[in-house]
């Protein structure tokens, strides 16, 4: 079976620092993937490796089989993958709707087009307004993409990243400085706009991750040490170990003390 | 051989008087990411202010004075304009510097006036400190050598031994955390800017009896500067001291040399004349090329190792 | 500072004012030598017309692509060169090129330059960009000096427009002709440029602009973007040259190629305003009246539009075409007539300040370049003697106090605007909440 993702004994150091130590995945079309850990693990970038934001020191990462370490962004982004940010990356100064049409040019083949107008792309308008509608920001069709409200904006970042028809989406942190409503809701939006393709989330929150996640892969200093349905990583003792650490090992040495 | 020497010393100093200016700009560049457009008028300013000085105090006083009073200017420009435009972006950043380039050329202009101004050389640095096989050279640009060596060192010592040189260094690369450990950051941007100017405005003082004072010196040598920056590697002060220098030495050699290509043809018997396709390329002498040379160098250095001689990678 | 979209959405939904906006610049161009009918009005209205198409073009880069060149000259003068010398072939009948068709050629000549520069150029972003295009600038003007037979050396490389067979009865011998040449061709280019920023390559390249590393992720190479748009900005800067060629039938390669005139157009460009279309237009017509009608009143003119350029960057951004929009905005919204004493109190303190500014420049410039006519000068109507101390002392205090009325001024009305801003944001989320 191919994989969609497979990360080879991967490595990242900047300069002597090694963050990335020899991580292995594998992760199968269509699964949504949890990647969690604690603070400094190299989640993010692992992300940035994957989608050709860093270049790996070592190690291969493959996309359906195919090689892609090594390759530009771009690159990447036309053989089918698509990454959002934690920090929200959006084009300020475009309204809503032209945010997410700029995320269909390529796929839909306009390219570097200048003798085309936008207007008379019935396509590309189309799918701009279908994902208007997914991330439900139709009443701000028009709105200047800066001056949204910060949850709008994520929803805008996951708009822009599902906009292409990746089959492969990287979701760098999405619900990051949202409240407890808004989170929610947000997680129904991206279980309804990534149905059918294989998702990479790196999560913080907990509840997030349990009702969201098919498996869920532990990265502890940049190695994953964990990759399994979530029931059976919550169970496992070496997870346990890295997130509790001295409290387990104190509670441990308490019990043995007696 | 003594025209080797001679030249290699002339070129030598050329290149230090360019770092003088380039390691100001590139400081200045590292820390507030604004590339200073401004940073060769603060070089004429210091050289106007000295020869007006040095005509009241004389020139050693003014070798003090004068970059003091542009580091002030500077500190204020940045405390003024500057900080105002930060949060418009960088584009808006380089143009306000640009702006002010403008206004003090024709602040120049107005006061001074459109010609060469006689600034000269003092007693003490005028006339040869060796002669070589009957080539002169002269004190004033062993001067500049000193000058340039001097302020390195005093920087570096600066940077690395004192307190408020660790502060500029974090402040270099991460300026929010270090405000957030209660430094006052903005007022560091200030001092580094006004620093940047006054290093450059030492650099006129020294290099405009050296060489000329007029107002067109800071556009003839801030096109040179800007590329020596790119070339070194934007933010490397190692790379902007190795683009100088070459640069430097690169000019002054070629100035001199008056072959061309046709004369080396001639010398292997094919003459070059009207008729010869290309013939004007041809008959131009080095000496002749000798001005766009940097910007061959840029241009080349851009095609095969666009980060520059020994930039980091720009994020 | 929220600024309007360029081109797209909001003017998508009035295609209707947009028509009446075309014809109305067609009728004007038509029009405007009509009205003012002196021949200086038609040698500024010419220099107007293609340095409209130059300012636009070079706001394709600006602008649009928030790309900061400081040697546009390059292509505007290099398309200058190129068309002054196929002028000349055909006068010799070397070749056959109609005049109607030069301009093309130096649009041709312009694109390939910014093809073979561009490459290079385009390799890099923001600041480094900045100093490439300064860079290669110094280059080609240095170059020119080596080449005496393409740049004709100190004095040019003059030519004859008038040659050929006359098209349709145009010799284009008189000013009127080649006024209305211009034109036409402003016309046509401001038509394609305002077409551009509605394609797809236009729009990218307005996402460079805003987040050019996000660009790489939705699957598009920002450099591609950034290099045709360069080639396309050096077309347009190609006809301009070739224009001004015609205009002026000599292209001086100091005069053309210098960085002076490329910072030329950087400074208009950005005070008529880089955030909207129409802004380098109005730049075009400032940089005309400046150099033509500024230059006789005072000789201090390149010191007033350094300031006055510095003041813009720091208070006003967007240009002259911001502040237009933003009051338009303001004014659509029934509130401009509250803010209309403001204004007046702003100009009059702004005029106190000047005035005291102006006259120390003006005593400086005096007994800096006219010292042979004696101390005694005009300014506005006031006789002042440079060498007086009552008159510094006079011009200091009106100009101190006219700094500090303008000042305390200045932030009583910052405060205004931005309650009027408020109170505009509080009736478009009412408009909103009804709507919807």
């Amino acid at each position: 079976m191919s994989y969609a993702i497979e990360l080879k004994d991967l490595r990242k150091s900047f300069g002597k620092t090694e963050i990335i130590r020899g991580a292995n995945l594998a992760v199968a079309p269509g699964e949504r993937v949890a990647i969690i850990g604690p603070n400094g693990a190299g989640k993010s970038t692992l992300f940035n490796l994957i989608s050709g934001r860093f270049g790996a020191t070592s190690g291969e990462i493959l996309l359906n089989g195919q090689r892609i370490d090594g390759l530009r962004p771009f690159e990447i982004s036309r053989l089918g993958l698509a990454r959002s940010f934690q920090i929200t990356n959006i084009f300020g100064r475009l309204s809503v709707f032209e945010n997410l049409r700029c995320g269909v040019l390529w796929s839909l083949g306009y390219k570097y087009a200048f003798w085309k107008f936008l207007a008379g792309l019935t396509d590309a308008n189309e799918r701009a307004e279908q994902l208007l509608h997914m991330i439900k920001l139709d009443r701000k069709r028009d709105t200047l993409a800066m001056n949204l409200t910060y949850a709008e904006q994520r929803a805008l970042e996951i708009g822009i990243t599902i906009a292409g028809g990746a089959n492969v989406v990287l979701l760098d942190e999405p619900t990051a400085g949202m409240s407890k409503s808004e989170t929610a809701r947000f997680i129904e939006l991206i279980r309804e706009v990534t149905v059918g393709k294989t998702l990479l989330t790196v999560e913080h929150d907990m509840g997030v991750v349990f009702g969201l996640a098919d498996k869920i892969a532990v990265l502890v200093y940049g190695e994953v040490i964990a990759f399994d349905e979530p029931n059976a990583v919550r169970a496992n003792a070496r997870v346990q170990e890295a997130y509790l650490g001295s409290v387990l090992a104190d509670a441990q040495a308490a019990e043995a003390g007696h | 051989m003594e025209f080797f020497v001679i030249s290699l010393l002339n070129g030598l100093s050329y290149g230090l008087l360019l770092f003088m200016l380039s390691s100001g700009l590139t400081l200045i560049f590292s820390m507030m990411g604004v590339l200073n457009f401004a940073h060769t008028s603060f070089y004429m300013l210091g050289a106007y202010f000295a020869y007006t000085i040095s005509g009241a105090i004389g020139f050693w006083p003014a070798l003090i004075v004068a970059p003091l009073l542009v580091g002030l200017l500077g500190a204020l420009f940045e405390r003024h304009c500057l900080r105002r435009v930060h949060k418009f972006g960088h584009v808006p950043e380089l143009l306000v510097t640009f702006g002010l380039s403008y206004l003090i050329l024709e602040l120049v202009r107005l006061v001074w006036g459109n010609a060469t101004v006689p600034y000269g050389l003092p007693e003490q640095l005028q006339g040869p400190l060796f002669t070589l096989y009957g080539t002169q050279f002269p004190k004033s640009r062993s001067f500049i050598m000193l000058l340039a060596l001097l302020m390195l060192l005093s920087v570096w010592l600066l940077l690395t031994r004192t307190r408020i040189g660790l502060v500029i260094q974090a402040a270099l690369t991460h300026p929010e955390t270090v405000e957030a450990l209660g430094h006052n950051v903005p007022r560091v941007f200030m001092m580094v800017f006004g620093g940047g100017a006054a290093l450059a405005a030492l650099a006129g003082v020294i290099g405009g009896n050296t060489y000329v004072t007029e107002p067109a010196m800071a556009g003839a040598v801030g096109s040179i500067v800007f590329v020596v920056v790119v070339v070194g590697g934007m933010g490397s002060l190692a790379g902007a001291f190795l683009a100088s220098l070459v640069i430097g030495v690169l000019q002054t050699f070629a100035v001199a040399i008056d072959q061309s290509v046709a004369t080396g043809l001639r010398a292997i018997g094919v003459t070059v004349t009207d008729q010869t396709f290309g013939h004007e390329l041809l008959q131009l002498s080095i000496a002749q090329v000798a001005p766009i040379l940097p910007y061959l160098l840029l241009v080349l250095i851009l095609i095969f190792r666009p980060k520059g001689l020994l930039g980091k990678r720009e994020g | 500072m929220a600024t309007t979209s360029m081109a797209g959405s909001a003017a998508a939904s009035r295609p209707r004012g947009r028509l009446h906006v075309w014809a109305l610049f067609a009728v004007l161009l038509v029009l405007l030598p009509q009205v003012f009918r002196s021949s200086l009005a038609l040698t500024m209205l010419s220099q107007m017309g293609y340095l409209a198409i130059i300012c636009l073009s070079y706001n394709i880069l600006l602008g649009q692509g928030g790309m900061l060149s400081f040697g546009h000259a390059v292509y505007t003068g290099l398309g200058a060169f190129v068309a002054v010398h196929a002028m000349n072939r055909a006068t010799q009948g070397a070749i056959m090129l109609p005049v109607i068709a030069v301009p093309l050629v130096g649009g041709l000549a312009g694109m390939l330059f910014a093809a073979l520069f561009g490459y290079v150029t385009t390799k890099k972003s923001g600041t480094t960009f900045a100093m490439i295009t300064l860079g290669i600038g110094e280059l080609v003007a240095a170059m020119s000096l080596m080449f005496p037979g393409f740049f004709g050396g100190e004095g040019g490389v003059t030519t004859n427009r008038v040659y050929g067979t006359p098209f349709l009865g145009l010799t284009f011998g008189s000013q009127m002709q080649v006024y209305y040449l211009i034109a036409a061709y402003c016309f046509i280019s401001t038509g394609l440029m305002y077409a551009f920023t509605g394609t797809p390559l236009g729009r990218m390249l307005n996402a460079v602009r805003d987040n050019p590393e996000r660009v790489e992720f939705i699957g598009y190479d920002t450099q591609w973007v950034r290099y045709i748009a360069f080639v396309i900005a050096g077309f347009f800067a190609g006809i301009g040259g070739g224009l001004a060629a015609i205009n002026f039938e000599i292209v001086n390669a100091s005069d053309s190629l210098s960085a002076v005139r490329s910072g030329g157009y950087l400074l208009f460009t950005f005070l008529g305003g880089a955030t909207f279309f129409f802004g380098p237009i109005i730049g075009a017509v400032l940089l005309v009246l400046a150099s033509v009608l500024l230059s006789e009143v005072t000789k201090a003119w390149l010191l007033y539009l350094g300031l006055v350029f510095l003041l813009m960057v720091m208070f006003a951004p967007g240009g002259i075409a911001s502040l237009i929009m933003m009051n338009l905005r303001v004014a659509r919204f029934g509130k401009l007539k509250g803010l209309l004493g403001w204004y007046l109190a702003l100009a009059l303190t702004g005029a106190v300040m000047f005035f005291g500014v102006a006259a120390m420049i003006e005593m400086i410039y005096h007994l800096q370049l006219e010292d042979a006519q004696g101390p005694l000068l005009h300014f506005m109507g006031i006789g002042l003697n440079a060498k007086s101390a009552a008159s510094w002392l006079g011009a200091l205090a009106v100009a101190a106090v006219g700094t500090a009325l303008f000042e305390a001024t200045r932030r009583r009305f910052a405060r205004r605007w931005g309650d009027v801003q408020g109170e505009i944001e509080a009736a478009i989320h009412a408009r909103e909440a009804a709507g919807a």
